[in-house]
C-alpha cells in the first residue's frame, strides 16, 4: 500500500521504536522564543547537560515584546527579564538569536518560512502550538511543551507516538471575497474544536493547490484549533518558487538534489488515511466567530445556532450574544490585523488594496502589526504604509501583540475586536475582551465601516 | 519528576467543556522564568474579579469542594502548548485530572509533570459529576499500577488506559530526557547514516 506525505516524512525521521511505546523522532529544526524556553534551559543547566545540536536551533523574541519603541529598554520588568534571559541562554549555548533590532526578528512562524529555514520533508518543533504553520511546506511541524523543548535541546529528538492520519479535501471554486482564513474557519466550524485530536491532517484538493504559500500557512496554522497536532500540504512548484533564493534555502547542486527529494514526498495515489472529509469550495462564505472557541464560527449572514449545552450558553453570555442573532452590522470598536495566522505581506496587500482611498470609521481603533521586520520593511517599500496611515490605521513593530496580549496591546473588557488572529478564547486579547475571528479582508472592511459587514455584499 | 502510584482523595468538579489553556493560566502570567508559583494564578479570571476578589460561584472558591483530583468537562486543555498550564495545576495541588477527552499537547505536558490525565467515557464522566454533586466528600481511589478509578460510595469502578512507557515513567518518576540521553549513540548513528 502507498504511503502518505505524513508517513514518508515521519518514517524517515524515526531513530528507534520502543515496544508498545513512543518513537524516538529526530528533529531537523528547533525554533525557540522567550516565553517557553527559559525553564528548558534551566532543566539542562540543573542536570549539567549541554545543548546537543545548537546549529539546528533558531531563536527569536516575539510573544512578549512591545510593538512601540523597540529600540528602547522594555519597560515591563518581567518581560525585559525574559527577553534578557533568552539572550543570555543563547549566548551560553551558542544558539543563533534574532533579537530585537535584528533585521530577521519577528514572529517565529513568520520568520522560519521567510528566511528559507522551513523546507519540505523536515521535522520541526517549537514550544508553541502554532508551529503547525510550517506544515504548509510539506514538513512535519508541531508544538511542544517546555519539558520537550529541553528534550530536543539535550538530544535533538523527542519521544512521541505517531498520530493517526486525516485528509481534508476542498475542491471547487471559492467565491470572490473568500480567503484562506475563511476556508479554515469553515472547516473548523464544520468539524469542531476537538475533531482533529490525535491526528495529523493533510489538506488536499484544488483549493489548496491553487493557494499561495501565505494562504497555505494560514490554513496549516489553525490545524491546532481543531485539536490536530499539525497540518500539511504537499510541496509543489508554488512551494519551490517561494523557497528559492531565500537566505537559508539550499543553492545550486544542493537545490537540485533537494527538489528531487521534495518531489517524492506527496502522498501516493493509493495511500489511505484513517479519516477523510471533503468539502465543496462553493459552500464557503466569509466567516466570523461568535463564541469562545474557534469552532464556533458562522458565515457572516448566518444566525448563531441554538444549543442547550451549558458551556455553549456560557460562551454566548461572555460574548454578549443570543442564539439566533446575526452578527452582520454589529458595531465594533477594535480591529487587529496581525499574528502568526495573518501578518504576512500578502495579508497586508489584501488589506491595503481594499482601504486605498478610504478612511477608517472614527470610533474604530485599527492596529496593524507586521509579522516580522522583513514584512514591516516590505510594507514600507511597497508603499502600503502610506495607505494604512492615510486611512487612520496604526502600524506597529513586529511581534505577537494583541493576539495574546502579553505586552501592552490589549483590548479593553467588554469590547468587540475583529481580529485576524487564531483564538477567540475568553480573555485572550485582555481580560474581558471579546474576540471575533475573521479574514484580513473582513477585518479591514469592519474597520472602514465601523461594523461587521459581508464583503461579498458590498 | 515526582512518583505516582496510588491516591485516595476527594475531587473538585469543573463542569465546563473545552477548557482552554488560556483559562487554566492566562498569557499575562507566562512571564516567569522558573516553574514555581503558577498555582496562585490557576484559572485566574474565573477565580477572581477585576478587583482581585474571589468570584464566589467558581468551584475552586466553593468551600464544599476540595481534593487533589480535578474532574473537568470534555476536551480539557485545548489551545496553546504552554506547559505552564500543567505546572499551575500541579502547583495548586492537583495530582489527577479526569475528563472525557484531553487535548494532545496538554496531555503530554501533564504526563511530563507527574500529573495523571485519566480519560473516561462521557457517561462515566456524568456519573462522576453526579456523585460529587450528591456528596462533595465522596472518596476516589486512583490506582495507576492496576489502572483503575474507584468511587466506593456509589460502587463505581472504571478501568483506564495509559501508554505502558508513560506508566513506567510515572511510577518510577523517570523523565523522557534521561531516556533520550541514554540513546545518544543511536541518535548519532542515525545522523551519520542520513548524512552519508
Amino acid at each position: 500500500m502507498g504511503k502518505t506525505l505524513f508517513d514518508k516524512v515521519w518514517d524517515s525521521h524515526v531513530v528507534d521504536q520502543l515496544e508498545d511505546g513512543p518513537d524516538i523522532l529526530y528533529i531537523d529544526k528547533h525554533l525557540i522564543h522567550e516565553v517557553t524556553s527559559p525553564q528548558a534551559f534551566s532543566a539542562l543547566n540543573d542536570k549539567d547537560i549541554p545543548v546537543f545540536r545548537p546549529q539546528q536551533i533558531v531563536a527569536t523574541v516575539d510573544h512578549n515584546v512591545p510593538t512601540l519603541n523597540q529600540h528602547l529598554p522594555i519597560k515591563d520588568d518581567l518581560s525585559r527579564n525574559q527577553v534578557a534571559k533568552l539572550r543570555k541562554n543563547c549566548d551560553e549555548h551558542n544558539i543563533e538569536l534574532y533579537g530585537l533590532g535584528h533585521p530577521y526578528q519577528g514572529i517565529v512562524h513568520v520568520i522560519g518560512p521567510e528566511l528559507g529555514i522551513t523546507q519540505p520533508g523536515m521535522t520541526m518543533v517549537c514550544g508553541d502550538s502554532h508551529t503547525s504553520t510550517h506544515g504548509a511546506f510539506g514538513s512535519i511541524a508541531f508544538g511542544i511543551g517546555t519539558s520537550q523543548v529541553a528534550q530536543v535541546f539535550a538530544s535533538q529528538c523527542l519521544l512521541v507516538s505517531k498520530p493517526k492520519s486525516m485528509r481534508i479535501t476542498v475542491d471547487g471554486k471559492l467565491k470572490n471575497g473568500v480567503h484562506p482564513k475563511d476556508v479554515i474557519l469553515y472547516i473548523i466550524a464544520q468539524l469542531g474544536t476537538d475533531s482533529g485530536t490525535g491526528y495529523f491532517v493533510e489538506y488536499a484538493g484544488n483549493v489548496f493547490e491553487n493557494m499561495s504559500m501565505e494562504g497555505r500557512m494560514t490554513i496549516c496554522n489553525m490545524s491546532i484549533e481543531m485539536g490536530a497536532r499539525g497540518g500539511m500540504i504537499a510541496p509543489d512548484q508554488t512551494t519551490y518558487d517561494y523557497i528559492e533564493g531565500r537566505e537559508f534555502a539550499p543553492s545550486q547542486a544542493e537545490w537540485q538534489q533537494k527538489c528531487k527529494y521534495w518531489k517524492s514526498l506527496p502522498s501516493d495515489p493509493d495511500a489511505s488515511f484513517d479519516k477523510e472529509y471533503s468539502f465543496d469550495a462553493a459552500e464557503i462564505s466569509p466567516m466570523i466567530t461568535y463564541g469562545t472557541n474557534p469552532g464556533m464560527g458562522i458565515g457572516i449572514q448566518e444566525q448563531i445556532p441554538s444549543s442547550q449545552n451549558e458551556s455553549f450558553q456560557k460562551s454566548l453570555a461572555y460574548m454578549g450574544f443570543n442564539q439566533g442573532d446575526t452578527l452582520n452590522n454589529l458595531p465594533i470598536n477594535y480591529v487587529f490585523i496581525g499574528s502568526c495566522t495573518n501578518s504576512r505581506i500578502e495579508d497586508f496587500r489584501v488589506a491595503s488594496a481594499y482601504i486605498k482611498g478610504k478612511k477608517k470609521a472614527k470610533n474604530v481603533n485599527a492596529l496593524i502589526v507586521p509579522g516580522s521586520q522583513q514584512v514591516a520593511k516590505q510594507i514600507q517599500d511597497e508603499g502600503l504604509g502610506d495607505i494604512f496611515e492615510e486611512a487612520g490605521f496604526m502600524i506597529r513593530q513586529p511581534g505577537c501583540s494583541a493576539c495574546l496580549a502579553m505586552n501592552d496591546d490589549k483590548i479593553p473588557a467588554g469590547e468587540y475586536c475583529v481580529s485576524t488572529s487564531n483564538r477567540n478564547f475568553e480573555g485572550r486579547q485582555g481580560p474581558g475582551a471579546r474576540t471575533i475571528l475573521a479574514s484580513p479582508l473582513t477585518a479591514v472592511a469592519a474597520a472602514i465601516e465601523g461594523k461587521i459587514v459581508d464583503i461579498t455584499q458590498l | 519528576m515526582e512518583k505516582f502510584t496510588r491516591l485516595e482523595q476527594t475531587a473538585i468538579p469543573l463542569e465546563i467543556e473545552n477548557v482552554d489553556t488560556d483559562q487554566i493560566i492566562p498569557a499575562r502570567f507566562l512571564k516567569a522564568t522558573d516553574r514555581e508559583g503558577f498555582g496562585e494564578n490557576l484559572f485566574r479570571d474565573w477565580r477572581y474579579d477585576e478587583n482581585d476578589n474571589p468570584i464566589s460561584n467558581f468551584v475552586l472558591n466553593n468551600p464544599s469542594f476540595s481534593g487533589s483530583i480535578l474532574v473537568a468537562g470534555n476536551n480539557f486543555g485545548c489551545g496553546s502548548s504552554r506547559e505552564h498550564a500543567a505546572w499551575a495545576l500541579a502547583d495548586f495541588g492537583f495530582k489527577v485530572v479526569i475528563s472525557s477527552f484531553f487535548a494532545d499537547i496538554f496531555k503530554g505536558n501533564a504526563l511530563n509533570n507527574g500529573l495523571l490525565p485519566i480519560q473516561v467515557s462521557d457517561s462515566q464522566l456524568q456519573t462522576i459529576f453526579e456523585a460529587i454533586r450528591e456528596n462533595p466528600n465522596c472518596e476516589f481511589i486512583v490506582d495507576l499500577v492496576s489502572q483503575f478509578i474507584k468511587v466506593p460510595s456509589i460502587d463505581l469502578h472504571i478501568d483506564f488506559e495509559i501508554n505502558s512507557y508513560k506508566k513506567t515513567c510515572l511510577i518510577n518518576g523517570y523523565d523522557d530526557i534521561d531516556y533520550l540521553i541514554n540513546n545518544k549513540q543511536k541518535i548519532e548513528e542515525f545522523e551519520r547514516k542520513r548524512n552519508a
